[in-house]
């Protein structure tokens, strides 16, 4: 399993070489991963479809944060659909890229991407779980910025990575929030969610149910693109097709509605839950379709009905109802097999006829038949006619809210439906029926688009009405039930009909095609009214967003320049002053006063040193130039050094040594570059302040050394130390051993911090002059 | 600063400074020494030559840019401790290996030394990244 989750990342690795190496067959050898990974996964559908679930443990950092996964039938289902879309989606990929320089670099961050959402759907441990969130978040910023010279894409990756960021970030905190409220239920807190589904642990009851339930409902809704963060998803539209087609319709956007339906036995079933998610997911799939309709560019429709169907399942999921969130299952693999396989055929045209205007499209059927035939089956699908899998999911869906009895829903329901089929409709027959083209290729250079294109929207096309036709064989059974029971919490046995007579379900259907009928008759000019009501001008998120970005920047620029007027002295005397604050006032609050040390047990020799020591102060606050004060200041440094190695501290004194030998010929260096006055020519008011700041951090270190060496010393740790160094991390040197065995995670953090100060250095002494231009600031710099 | 005397003895110097900056890495674990100690007196061994033979020897000696160098270092540190994966113990476990060289020679090597080695590298690459962007600086 782990290999599994991992295989993405280390194909992802070799991705590039593979390209050099094998040009054009790449696409086809590295799509074997995904397909590899859909072969194995198909082999747990046997088993798991008798309820049997699987864990997989690794221990590899600490007792929280393990490494382990969990498959059920909902895990299943989306593992499957991001291995089986993922092959189809990298073959695109090779054909749509074809011969773009970067081709390796775009087909490594797909499988990454993969590994990061098989890892997310996959993960058991919440810290897992978040961890491959994040990652997906940051595979999706790589592939919305690829193209990478436009400002266009770099402000939606921005966007998108600001956006789902933060939505991560409200996701960590709900978690921890759940993991505790497993404190109450059994006394320690739960990290593995299939804790909570295995034993039938509810949170509703808990006193902090709202705290989690919106933490988490933060993270869902900002990747899910529900209202008001719907924004970002069309905006990501810049990433090439192949990832519109795969992250941003088919998997990664349904991540929050995973994990919602991971959830929904622990936490649906809950009044808030039935409230704030049915009423978002309808406000977020009645703005979907309003502003799809309202779109001309094939992938602007697509992403918006994307959105809307995103809300549609939350809609469903927050009923807590048995047969809406069967519906639910059955539109979640009927929306990534026809939005994949649109978004495929909407690239193809755009690829092949070069614009993804609609209304300058027409007359492709000819020209490109594979593509025009795969189009429509998936149409048929989003439609939801029989006897596809999107007729199925509807006429369940309607079903489950029939029997929730929630009319508004309902409603709401229907006309989104409504509107999906015009837009569907719209792109399967608008560029392919009626008047030759007018785009910018003249029309006997439009040609069917090759192999590689057309290979994912045919097999996902098709798969779309045979899983309809299928669904009363196996898979119902094997496929679908599963999943919802996972997502259900209790088990129950549910036969998917393709035909259930006629009954108000299929009234329904039969009403809202027909409604679609009458918008699509009239597309025009309900286009131009929703047009003229949501104009691009008005004020809205995503302008909202960019206001509070630029603002934030502007906010962060004041303060900065207010604090930071570069003036060196300032700041460190603003710094020392608050290291004073910190180090006298507990030191007077509790009353410290230690006794005065014996001098008189020092040798002669210890005397000395503190003798070089004292001089090279007094030096230091004599000198006369600069240069004099840091070459003293590296003498009472030394003397320093020498006192740690009498008193039994070589290592100590040893790096003290280093440190001061480096210090002074780099400040040399740094000296010869600056023009400075040579002397220090404070005034007499500069010299007191600094005195009596640098007094009391001197005299309250001394005062706290003193009191913390006449406390009774505890050895425990050094007991510990010196007995198992040597057995166990086969070193006598006890400060050594510490710092690369025991503390090893520390030392890690610091030479991390290390190279980023070392990084962040040479930067700022390369940089030649630095002006602020705070009256052409341009936030156009910034993203 | 260039004298003749300090230019003759500087390369000899800083090998000789470089050869025991890694005696100190290695013997760290038994004695005082280690990784961060060793690449502070590689870093002064390089600033040193830096300041008597210029800066450009030293970059085409080095071969590799600095920050190049920490980076490795930093790589190398991490993944020392992801070997303990494949042992199924927490990340950055200590691993040993005993390898017996003759039947008498017995050396202790383990996933430690490789981390030491990385920290060793961070800071003697940054330290001489520093070293070397302020020196190019003074005597171009």
């Amino acid at each position: 399993m782990i290999i599994a989750v991992f295989a993405g990342f280390i194909s992802a690795l070799f991705a590039p070489i593979i390209v050099k190496k094998t040009g054009n067959l790449a696409a086809y050898l590295l799509a074997l991963v995904p397909l590899t990974l859909f072969v194995y996964f198909t082999g747990f559908i046997f088993t798991v479809d008798d309820g049997a679930t699987y864990n997989f443990y690794y221990d590899w950092a600490s007792d929280k944060f393990k490494l382990t996964f969990y498959l059920d039938g909902l895990s299943l289902i989306f593992a499957l659909l991001i291995s089986g879309i993922g092959t189809f989606v990298i073959i695109y990929a090779g054909g749509y890229l074809k011969g773009h320089q970067n081709v390796g670099r775009f087909i490594g961050f797909l499988l990454a991407f993969m590994g990061s959402m098989l890892g997310l759907v996959l993960a058991d441990n919440i810290m897992t779980l978040f961890v491959f969130w994040e990652m997906t978040s940051i595979t999706s910023f790589m592939l919305i910025g690829f193209d990478n010279h436009r400002t266009a894409s770099r402000r939606s990756a921005i966007q998108a990575l600001v956006v789902t960021g933060l939505g991560g970030l409200s996701l960590l905190a709900g978690l921890f929030v759940l993991a505790h409220m497993g404190y109450t239920q059994t006394g320690a807190p739960i990290y593995e969610l299939s804790t909570f589904l295995n034993a039938d642990i509810s949170i509703i009851d808990h006193d902090f149910y709202w705290v989690a339930l919106i933490l988490i409902l933060g993270g869902a809704f900002t990747k899910s693109a529900q209202v008001p963060f719907h924004f970002w998803l069309p905006n990501a539209m810049e990433a090439p097709t192949p990832v519109s087609a795969y992250l941003h319709s088919a998997t990664m956007v349904k991540a929050g509605v995973y994990l919602l339906m991971r959830l929904q036995p622990v936490m649906g079933g809950h009044e808030l839950w039935m409230t704030i998610l049915p009423l978002f997911g309808a406000a977020t799939l009645i703005t979907g379709t309003l502003l799809a309709v309202r779109q001309k560019d094939l992938k602007l429709m697509l992403a918006y009905t994307t959105v809307a169907s995103l809300g549609l399942l939350v809609l469903l999921i927050g009923t807590s109802y048995k047969a809406a969130i069967l519906g639910a299952i059955a539109y979640l693999v009927a929306h990534s097999l026809f939005k994949g396989c649109l978004f495929m055929v909407a690239g193809a045209i755009d690829h092949e006829a070069g614009t993804r205007d609609i209304t300058k499209l027409g007359g492709l059927r000819k020209l490109m038949p594979w593509t025009f035939a795969a189009a429509c089956l998936a149409a048929i699908s989003m439609a939801g006619i029989i006897p596809a899998i999107g007729f199925l999911a509807k006429e369940e869906m309607y079903a489950g809210l029939l029997g929730y009895g929630n009319m508004a829903l309902l409603g709401a329901v229907i006309i989104g439906n409504a509107f999906m089929m015009v837009v569907g409709v719209a792109i399967a027959i608008k560029p392919f029926l009626g008047k030759e083209v007018k785009a910018a290729k003249a029309v006997n250079l439009i040609h069917e688009a090759p192999i590689s294109l057309l290979a994912g929207p045919i097999v996902l096309a098709v798969l779309g009405i045979l899983s309809g036709l299928l669904c009363s064989y196996c898979f119902g059974d094997k496929f679908l039930n599963p999943a919802a029971m996972a997502v259900y919490g209790k088990e129950f046995t549910f036969a998917w009909k393709l035909w259930h007579g006629f009954k108000t379900p299929l009234f329904l259907s039969l009403l809202t095609i027909a409604l679609g009928l009458l918008i699509f008759w009239k597309i025009d000019l309900v286009r131009n009214i929703l047009s003229k009501v949501f104009s691009e001008k008005r004020w809205g998120p995503d302008k909202g967003f960019d206001q509070f970005i630029s603002g934030l920047v502007r906010f962060s620029f004041k303060i900065t320049t207010k604090i930071q007027n570069g003036e060196m002295r300032r700041y460190l005397a603003v710094s020392f002053a608050i290291v004073a604050f910190a180090m006298a006032y507990p030191l007077i609050d509790n009353g410290v006063v230690p006794e005065f040390p014996d001098f008189s047990v020092l040798t002669f020799y210890e005397l000395a040193v503190l003798a070089i020591a004292f001089v090279g102060v007094v030096l230091v606050v004599r000198a006369k130039t600069r240069l004099d004060a840091i070459l003293s200041l590296g003498a009472q440094g030394f003397a320093v050094a020498l006192i740690f190695m009498l008193f039994g501290a070589p290592d100590l004194s040893f790096t003290q040594f280093m440190i001061e030998t480096l210090s002074v010929v780099i400040l040399a260096l740094v000296l010869t570059r600056l023009t400075l006055n040579k002397g220090d020519h404070r005034g007499l008011r500069d010299n007191i302040i600094d005195l009596s700041i640098a007094t009391v951090i001197g005299v309250s270190l001394m005062v706290a050394l003193l009191a913390v060496t006449q406390m009774p010393f505890n050895n425990e740790l050094s007991a510990f130390f010196a007995e198992y160094s040597k057995p166990i991390a086969h070193g006598r040197n006890i400060v050594n051993v510490i710092i690369v065995d025991y503390r090893g995670m520390d030392t890690f953090g610091e030479i991390a911090v290390v190279f980023a100060a070392g990084v962040s250095i040479l930067a700022l002494i390369r940089l030649k002059s630095w002006k602020i231009r705070s009256d052409q600031y341009d936030d156009e710099d910034l993203l | 600063m260039s004298t003749l005397i300090f230019r003759t003895i500087t390369p000899l110097l800083t090998a000789l400074m470089i050869v025991f900056s890694i005696f100190v890495l290695l013997r760290g674990h038994n004695e005082p020494g280690g990784g961060f100690i060793g690449g502070l007196i590689a870093a002064s061994a390089v600033a040193i030559y830096g300041i008597s033979n210029g800066v450009g020897p030293v970059r085409r000696a080095l071969y590799f840019r600095p920050l190049s160098i920490a980076a490795f270092g930093l790589v190398m540190s991490g993944l020392s401790g992801l070997w303990s994966a494949f042992k199924s113990v927490p990340f950055l476990t200590g691993i040993w290996w005993e390898v017996h060289i003759a039947s008498y020679i017995q050396i202790d090597l383990s996933t430690v030394l490789f981390f030491d080695i990385g920290v060793y590298l961070v800071v003697a690459g940054v330290m001489i990244g520093i070293a070397l962007c302020l020196e190019e600086r003074t005597y171009d």
